[in-house]
């Protein structure tokens, strides 16, 4: 049978440039992937890919607004149960103790629950952003972090169109406008940073470990109560310091505080947060990275 | 960049390992996965652990710059399993696997679609998923839609499209990539005929820009139209690389020869289909192909005859023929150890497409095959430019006006 084999791989491929001697003299052009040294433009390709980025977060949002009747009310929906739940725990709290219900209190609770409901539906629809893409993950390549990406990426809609509601309530409401408000896109980003971290891993957890999913439902169910948004940290005495530890918590405290006027408290404790953030982010990449290869067969 | 002649991809050594059945997917499962990970933190071992398998065992091959070439094997032979690899879905068990340059597969026509999405929705969204820049759709956005077909469609929502426009749409996304190197799998069985050649028309100029392409394809007659080299897998190996005629050959002469059993009385021992040259698979409509065939009888059999099928490429028979009605009604009585050998001589009047020959050794006094073989011999009708289907009728153009009364 005339089989013509290959001379010899290797003596081919020893006339390739080969990807590892990168330098400005070879004439190699940028594509040239070598599999076992792929990783070099890793943070490269994912940034190279922010078109595809964007067309799946616009999809999101589209999705969302298109089909739905409800359309922008989503938006406002689940800050509103929030804010709704809140203002019963206040009154409660309040009629208990026989503190009067100012509603300062009321507010805070409201600026409080639009970051939070921006973490819970991002860690929701973050984490199962790649076993709900499972046809592209097995059929198409690109640098899979952007599906968790895109998913906090389109919640980030839903946060802008609820506080610009928030806003018109805080300025109906009275509420002074200081230059402390100047904190909230440094508080907003180092938020943003976090849940972002938090969706990757849970999203390449999710899609090993089809468990992870259900986990994630319990915890955001009751991480409300060891969150401050329908409380301050402050009601707790000595125990503030624990809730503290909750990255979540010192952000959320501040934005209440910059929000509402107030001067940014517990600088510190944010810092902890900045902290937290970036090693969950850079932490969540790194192992996202590693086990991004094997997505396509274990999905 | 062009002066760059050489592999622009290359697969050294590469195996790839996979596992049948159930992989850890429960938390209850990530304890002893992570123990044993640890324990033995090398390299994946060569050794197969129960229910593994080689999917790929030692592929080597390089593409050059501009080649077009077509792998052909079986199912499960490896061909879709080599692609994954190329695009980087899949990471090799062992070796490496080199490309260069922008890289498109047209592995899943429509990728990322929604149904809810407008056309023009699913052309942006389906474009930057395929690779392109917003901004590069936006200014082929006309073309692709005019290649599609599809452009009073394009507001409306993918869901309610057939599912014939939905291909259109992604073929036609796909098609406008401008890759330097094409991946195609199986994608060209979409649409009408129409839609079809022009699938192969869009190919055939993308090679000629230079583009390297690597098509996957069951189809033997499109990737010997569009490929010079093939490469044909079984069971993860490399079984033959070279010439498509050659390999195409050896692909069809291991698919046969399951024919003959030791329990019949007659054994057909070779079929040979050639031209007047040679041995050949592939003919140009109108050819003379030569079909010889041996067979040998084990007993005594009386009333023999050869009897030669021709089936199309689904294996549905278009054309038969017998020794014995070509022989004025004489059919054959051989005694034990005696040969009967013939050729039969056929006008190929064919469309273009794949064919089998099928032979049968049959007893008219009993109305029984003695001995069948399916698909002895495969074949390939290159273009036929005016005819389509089975048969080539030689269509001319008679009559041809135009005018505002009918003419006679």
């Amino acid at each position: 049978m005339p089989t013509r084999k290959i001379a010899s791989a290797q003596s081919l491929v020893e006339n390739m440039p080969s990807a590892t001697t990168v330098g400005a003299d070879v004439e190699r052009p940028s594509g040239f992937v070598e599999w076992e040294t792929a990783s070099t433009g890793w943070l490269a390709e994912i940034f190279a890919s922010r078109d595809l980025l964007f067309m799946l977060a616009w999809r999101e949002i589209k999705l969302k607004y298109k089909q739905s009747v409800m359309g922008f009310f989503w938006a406002i929906l689940m800050p509103a149960l929030i804010i709704t739940a809140g203002v019963l725990v206040k009154y409660g709290y309040a009629s208990l103790s026989g503190k009067t219900l100012n509603s300062s209190d009321l507010v805070g609770v409201a600026v409080r629950s639009v970051p939070w409901a921006f973490f819970v539906a991002s860690i929701r629809f973050g984490s199962l952003s790649l076993i709900g893409n499972s046809n592209l993950v097995t059929k198409v390549y690109m640098p899979r972090a952007i599906f968790p990406i895109a998913a906090v990426v389109s919640q980030l809609m839903d946060l802008c169109v609820a506080a610009v509601v928030l806003a018109v309530l805080l300025a109906f409401t009275g509420t002074p406008l200081t230059p402390h408000i100047l904190w909230l896109p440094i508080l907003l980003a180092i938020t943003v940073v976090f849940v972002t971290g938090v969706a990757i891993f849970l999203s390449g957890a999710t899609l090993f470990f089809r468990d992870v999913k259900y986990i994630v439902e319990v915890v955001i169910t009751f991480a409300i109560f060891f969150t401050p948004v329908f409380y301050d940290v402050s009601m707790f005495g000595k125990w503030a310091r624990v809730l503290l530890l909750n990255p979540l918590a010192p952000l959320l405290e501040g934005i209440s505080a910059v929000v509402l006027g107030h001067p940014l408290p517990i600088g510190g404790w944010v810092v902890y947060s900045a902290v937290m953030a970036l090693v969950a982010f850079v932490g969540s990449l790194a192992l996202f990275r590693r086990m991004e290869p094997y997505f396509a067969e274990s999905i | 960049m062009s002066a760059y002649v050489g592999p622009v991809l290359a697969m050294e050594h590469v195996s790839k390992k996979f596992r049948r059945g159930e992989i850890h997917d429960s938390l209850r499962d990530l304890v002893p996965a992570l123990v044993g990970r640890f324990a033995r933190r090398k390299a994946p071992s060569d050794v197969l652990r129960k229910k593994e398998f080689w999917a790929l065992d030692d592929i080597s091959f390089a593409v050059n710059r501009g080649e077009a070439v077509g792998i052909v094997g079986s199912n499960g032979a490896g061909k879709s399993t080599i692609l994954k690899m190329l695009t980087r879905i899949l990471r090799p068990t062992h070796g490496t696997v080199r490309v260069r340059g922008r890289l498109s597969a047209l592995i899943e026509v429509g990728a990322g679609f929604h149904p809810d999405l407008t056309g023009r929705e699913n052309v942006f969204l389906n474009g930057t998923i395929m690779g392109m820049r917003r901004a590069e759709i936006r200014r082929k956005l006309d073309e692709i839609v005019e290649f599609a077909g599809l452009a009073e469609f394009l507001d409306t929502p993918v869901k309610r499209y057939s599912s014939g426009m939905y291909a259109r749409l992604g073929f036609a996304v796909a098609a406008h990539v401008e890759p330097d190197l094409l991946i195609v799998d199986e994608v060209l069985s979409v649409g009408d005929h129409v839609f079809q050649q022009k699938c192969l028309d869009r190919m055939t100029r993308v090679l000629k820009d230079g583009t390297t392409v690597l098509f996957v394809s069951h189809n033997l007659r499109a990737v010997a139209d569009l490929c010079p080299r093939s490469i044909l897998l079984e069971k993860g190996r490399i079984l033959a690389d070279g010439a498509t005629a050659e390999v195409l050959r050896s692909y069809v002469g291991r698919e046969q020869k399951q024919g003959s059993d030791q329990r019949d009385s007659v054994e057909l021992q070779e079929v040979v289909l050639r031209d007047a040259s040679g041995e050949s698979v592939r003919f140009e409509s109108g050819d003379c192909a030569y079909v010889d065939v041996t067979t040998v009888a084990r007993r005594d059999v009386r009333d023999l005859a050869i009897i030669v099928e021709i089936a199309d490429d689904r294996f549905r028979p278009i054309f038969e023929t017998c020794c014995a009605r070509l022989n004025e009604g004489e059919s054959a009585s051989l005694s034990a150890g005696e040969h009967l050998g013939c050729t039969f001589e056929l006008d190929l009047h064919l469309a273009a497409g794949t064919y089998h020959v099928n032979v049968y050794a049959y007893q008219y006094s009993t109305n029984r095959a003695m001995s069948t073989w399916r698909s002895a011999a495969s074949f390939l009708i290159g273009q036929t430019r005016f005819a389509e289907g089975h048969v080539n009728l030689y269509p001319r153009l008679g009559r041809y006006a135009v005018g505002t009364a009918p003419t006679y």
